[in-house]
């Protein structure tokens, strides 16, 4: 049971932050993934949480208790790394006891805790191996269990699944997210894998650049991405944006396209820019092919996925072109030169400014 | 005609491999691989490996690290020679041609380019070889022609070492398209990128070679990359091997459960399963799908192959269970929908909402059910 406060927390290499100050409370038997690309900071946050990296500044606060200035041990907290750090000359019982006998608990109670944590995880009949003779997976679940059978108030999880394959990652992913929901430990998990993040996580702490984006439930970062950086960055492709300007209450978009915003829209879209120049964000899925949709263009590239395609769209700018995602079905491929058309679902249609690079909110929020 | 025989070597492969020069001259490249069999140490590597590529087809190798795949590329290009089989480029047997008589063209996972020349220099790198002598203007024309197409025109001026590697390997793209040559092979030329890279690369990928046509062999062990890229698919395992077809096929009719595994994702959902007087049962589990007519060949037990998209929840669906995990994707939601023992995957709109724990009523595609036998072959044809 924990909750795991950062007040102002940040950590500085000179001058330079590695981590602007954070302010994040993750909730008692709270998912939270710290999400970003490499060099974000998120590792470094991690660290400072788990206390293998002292703060520049700020407080870290464990249900209540200041442990900022604690030692790692001093926290009550597991880490699970990407590597499988797994002593090579222990069984796996061995190995999964190993924290336990070092802080002296009683040897029965050691035993009744290993054979809870193995059933858990299925891997009872692998307690008598070596880490050697097993797979890679089997090996992940081992380090899992080292972690679990400490019964520490809260994991923190660096890239476990990071040397995985991509189809056993999918399998570790679940059987982490079951894990979690049966015990409900507080969790903070680092990954650069938006598809991760999305799938395992309460709340998403998306950051780039030393500083957090945003911070938010899947759903709600994958369609109301606080700024560019989110938009592009969640999602598989990312979200499409298409630079226009407002004229008239008109979006001109390249190509000869254009969208009208619903009228109710028109105030604060104008009150919020700061120019007339406009981002209109969709997703893939916003778009729907429909022979007389306003928006017309050109098929430049079309994919098929097995359960549906995607067609790859390029509204033809003056300089360059930009390149739309439209989601349709498996059998529905159009050849690269045809025109199509599309419209788009208005509630999820989505503005940004482009000098700000923040979303302009032009409803409210009733989700 | 004139040849360069020595070749400098990269990674194993030849740099910018053959400079021959074809004067306008329309080449048809048709490759053939008959019967190819090879050995490493006495370890079966490639074994009775036959395949066609047509012409302009663009034929992709797929699977596991360790199938073969990357050896087959190595002999058809001829940096390998096989134990057994022959190579046939043009219907003419190619089995003593060097690499440079083959006129091939390489695009690597690493790219190869020189970082102190500008982006347009290394790509007019190969059309200036000696052997080649192409007129500047000649040379000109082609560099502006397949950086247009690669959408690198504003960078011709910058040297290599400046650029991203998505850039990179746009250029490293385009020195091979340059050359206009009879055939491109692709190592995982998109591996090294990240996601985003190479979602963007993949797309410019299908716009190339589906405009311009080249005849290309591309070995990747992405299942993605496989299906929206190929016009064929060859399934490799072990070094034999185990399917070819359309990507559609592939992800239709697999040959068998590996093929079945090793596309589409979230993986197809593999049940044991037996046949009872009226109906099929699920194993372990409450399901029984009535049995037509077409079921009839089936044996008592078998496995049944359910891919996620095939499992929808209906308010009057004929099956129930309960909502084990939910992992929202975006646009998708994979659901685990427990029944009975058995635990399926299904995928649907993220329009939906679910909650761990709802109870829920589910129709499976019965003309979409794929039937496996105990050795893992696929038991009949998947009616359309």
């Amino acid at each position: 049971m924990a909750q795991i406060e950062l007040r102002q927390v940040e950590k500085k290499f000179g001058e330079a932050y590695a981590v602007k100050p954070v302010d994040l409370t993750i909730n008692d038997g709270e998912f939270v993934v710290l999400l970003g690309p490499s060099g974000c900071g998120k590792t470094t946050t991690l660290r400072m949480i788990s206390g293998l990296e002292a703060v520049s500044g700020g407080q870290i606060l464990i249900n209540g208790r200041d442990v900022t200035w604690n030692h790692p041990s001093d926290r009550d907290i597991a880490f699970v790394f990407q590597f499988f750090a797994l002593y090579p000359l222990m069984t796996v019982r061995q190995n999964i006891a190993f924290t336990l006998e070092a802080q002296k608990v009683a040897r029965r109670e050691v035993e009744q805790r290993v054979n809870d944590v193995a059933k858990l995880l299925q891997i009872e009949h692998l307690l008598q191996r070596r880490p050697k003779a097993l797979s890679g997976g089997d090996k992940q679940r081992v380090a899992l269990a080292r972690a679990l059978v400490r019964r520490p108030a809260a994991f923190l999880m660096d890239e476990p699944l990071g040397a995985l394959d991509a189809d056993f990652r999918a399998v570790m992913r679940a059987e982490i997210k079951r894990l979690h929901l049966a015990q409900h430990a507080t969790t903070v998990y680092v990954t650069h894998d938006q598809i991760e993040a999305m799938a395992m996580s309460d709340r998403i702490v998306v950051m780039s650049a030393a500083a957090v984006q945003q911070v938010g439930a899947p759903m709600e970062v994958y369609y109301d991405p606080a700024n560019l950086f989110v938009a592009r960055f969640i999602g598989s492709p990312g979200m499409n944006l298409v630079a226009g300007r407002l004229v008239n209450g008109v979006v001109q978009l390249p190509g000869g396209n254009h969208y009208t915003p619903p009228e109710s829209w028109h105030t604060r879209l104008v009150e919020q820019l700061s120019s007339d120049d406009v981002i209109l964000g969709f997703r893939p899925e916003a778009a729907r092919l429909k022979h007389d949709g306003p928006f017309k263009t050109q098929v430049y590239a079309d994919d098929l996925y097995g359960a549906y395609s995607m067609l790859h769209l390029a509204l033809e700018g003056e300089q360059a072109a930009t390149m739309v995602h439209v989601r349709a079905e498996r059998d529905n491929l159009h050849k690269i030169g045809e025109t199509v058309a599309f419209d788009l679902d208005p509630t999820m249609v989505r503005f940004f400014d482009p000098k700000s690079e923040l979303s302009v909110p032009v409803t409210d929020k009733n989700s | 005609m004139n040849m360069k025989k020595s070749v400098f070597i990269r990674d194993g492969y030849p740099l910018g491999a053959v400079y021959k020069w074809q004067q306008g001259k329309v080449i048809v490249a048709n490759v053939e691989l008959r019967k190819i069999s090879k050995t490493f140490r006495g370890r079966t590597a490639l074994q009775d490996v036959s395949f066609e590529i047509g012409d302009g087809e663009f034929f992709v190798l797929l699977g596991p690290t360790g199938a073969g795949k990357t050896t087959s590329l190595r002999i058809v290009a001829g940096l390998e020679k096989q134990d057994a089989g022959s190579i046939l480029f043009d219907g003419e047997a190619a089995d003593t041609h060097s690499p440079a008589e083959r006129d091939i063209a390489f695009v690597f996972q690493q790219y190869s380019l020189y970082p102190t020349m500008s982006v347009y220099d290394n790509l007019a790198f190969p059309l200036r070889s000696p052997l080649r002598k192409t007129p500047e203007t000649e040379v000109k024309r082609r560099v502006t022609e397949a950086a247009e197409k690669l959408r690198i025109s504003h960078l011709l001026e910058r040297k290599t070492a400046r650029l991203s590697g998505g850039e990179m390997q746009r250029v490293s793209i385009g020195r091979a398209i340059v050359r206009d040559p009879r055939i491109f092979l692709m190592d995982e030329p998109l591996s090294n990128l990240d996601a985003k890279l190479r979602e963007a690369l993949r797309i410019e990928l299908v716009h190339i070679q589906k405009t311009q046509g080249s005849t290309t062999l591309y070995v990747t062990h992405d299942q993605v990359e496989a299906l929206t890229l190929a016009d064929r698919i060859a399934v490799l395992r072990q070094g034999k091997i185990v399917q070819i077809g359309t990507p559609q096929d592939i992800y239709d009719r697999p040959a068998n459960i590996f093929v079945a595994q090793l596309v589409g994702s979230p993986r197809i959902n593999l049940l044991p399963a037996s046949r009872t007087d009226g109906a099929l049962h699920i194993d372990e589990s409450s399901l029984q799908i009535p049995l037509s007519a077409a079921h009839q060949p089936l044996p008592a037990k078998f496995t049944l192959g359910i891919r996620p998209e095939d499992i929808q929840p209906a308010t009057d669906g004929a099956f129930t269970g309960e909502v084990a995990l939910i992992e929202p994707l975006g646009a998708e939601t994979i659901l685990y929908i427990k029944s009975g023992a058995q635990t399926f995957t299904s995928i649907v709109s993220s329009m939906l909402r679910w909650r761990i724990g709802d109870s829920l009523q589910f129709t499976i595609v019965q003309e979409h059910l794929h039937y496996f036998d105990q050795t893992g072959g696929r038991l009949m044809p998947k009616q359309a």
